[in-house]
């Protein structure tokens, strides 16, 4: 190939590994979405002790664990595609990198805050 | 019936605007754009486009009519106007250079990432490089691709990153190099293609596939890419 992908955007980064990432914690959001989904279903009588019996079952804090993993991974993911397209120097000029790495930075933290709180919530702590 | 052109003379004008004209169509005949715009340039020789074989063969004549890409000598009027009304204006997503005409470089920079030619690290054969017709035929609907431009300025991709999305044209291109049976730098091709941008930009939104004049899919020729980093990958 003549010449590589230029600039520092990519931080190392593989277009093929967020692709497959991308598709598999989209799999597992569907598919955990779906599984509640379901259980509402056979539930209709929702009641706090049948959520609180629900979400202290082990297997359900692995797979609900398992879904905020996979939405964090999703949203860094997606957001980092958002900035690099939108956040460029062809639309914000000379301040674009700033502006961009802000923005991710933002992101960032947000989506460890979630990551933490959501932790928090299963384990009770 | 009346045509709107965008005027842009860098050397006089501060910014582009819109000229209208008022074309005396004939009647009973459906003229093709490239025709349309050959009477407003017996009006006003000033307006600028480029044009070539004025058949869909050279790919000069891309523009944008109506909101649509496409080769103005191949579209029919009737085709591009809406309301009796023709809006024509250059490719979007490129530096305009005067009226009609775009500056491709950004485009052909693309095109030229791919290395467009067949690599092959074996001799050379005393005459030529056989094929099966089976492995020929994996060239059809690739080889045929006049470099108009109308997919990848059509993509907004390309528009947000015509610096680092390879863009339909190229990323067609990458493929009929990665499916010839007698090019031997697939590995390498691959390994070039991997970032994030080069492919994995496109999000499969078909505007390339829509507009090309040539009916070729480089969606479809983006999704074998695709696959071929995944099995490289897996
Ligand atoms: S793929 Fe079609 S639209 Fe794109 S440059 Fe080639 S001929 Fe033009």
């Amino acid at each position: 190939m003549v010449s590589r992908v230029s600039g520092a955007t990519n931080l190392g980064r593989n277009g093929l590994h967020d692709w497959v990432l991308q598709r598999f914690s989209a799999i597992v959001l569907a598919i955990y979405t779906l599984g509640l989904l379901g259980w509402f279903a056979v539930n209709p009588d929702f009641s706090y002790g049948a959520w609180r019996g629900l979400f202290d079952a082990t297997w359900m804090k692995i797979a609900t664990l398992a879904a905020i993993i996979a939405l964090c991974a999703h949203a860094w993911i997606g957001m980092w595609t958002i900035a690099t397209d939108y956040l460029t120097s062809l639309a914000l000029g000379k301040a674009a990198t700033f502006v961009r790495l802000l923005f991710q930075a933002g992101c960032v933290i947000l989506i460890f805050t979630y990551l933490v709180w959501g932790v928090q919530i299963l384990w009770g702590l | 019936m009346l045509v709107s052109v965008y005027r842009y003379n860098p050397e006089v004008d501060d910014k582009p605007h819109m000229q209208d004209y008022n074309i005396e169509l004939p009647e009973g005949r459906d003229l093709m754009v490239l025709d349309v715009l050959q009477l407003i340039k017996d009006q006003d020789p000033t307006l600028g486009y480029r044009r070539s074989c004025r058949e869909g063969v050279c790919g000069s004549d891309g523009m944008n009519m109506n909101g649509v890409n496409g080769l103005a000598c191949i579209t029919p009027v009737s085709a591009a106007a809406k309301n009796g009304k023709l809006i024509l204006r250059p490719l979007p997503g490129l530096p305009v250079v005067r009226d009609l005409v775009v500056d491709m470089t950004m485009f052909y920079q693309q095109f030229e990432k791919v290395e467009p030619y067949l690599l092959n690290n074996t001799p050379a054969p005393a005459i030529e490089r056989l094929q099966s017709p089976e492995d020929r035929a994996k060239l059809d609907g690739l080889y045929e691709c006049i470099l108009c431009a109308c997919c990848t300025t059509s993509c907004p991709s390309f528009w947000w990153n015509p610096d680092k999305f390879i863009g339909p044209a190229g990323l067609l291109q990458a493929y009929r190099f990665l499916a010839d049976s007698r090019d031997t730098a697939t590995e390498e091709r691959l390994a070039g293609l991997e970032d994030p941008f080069s492919v994995f930009r496109c999000r499969g939104i078909m505007n390339c596939v829509a507009v090309c004049p040539k009916g070729l899919n480089p969606t479809k020729a983006i999704g074998h890419i695709r696959q071929m980093l995944l099995q490289r990958g897996s």
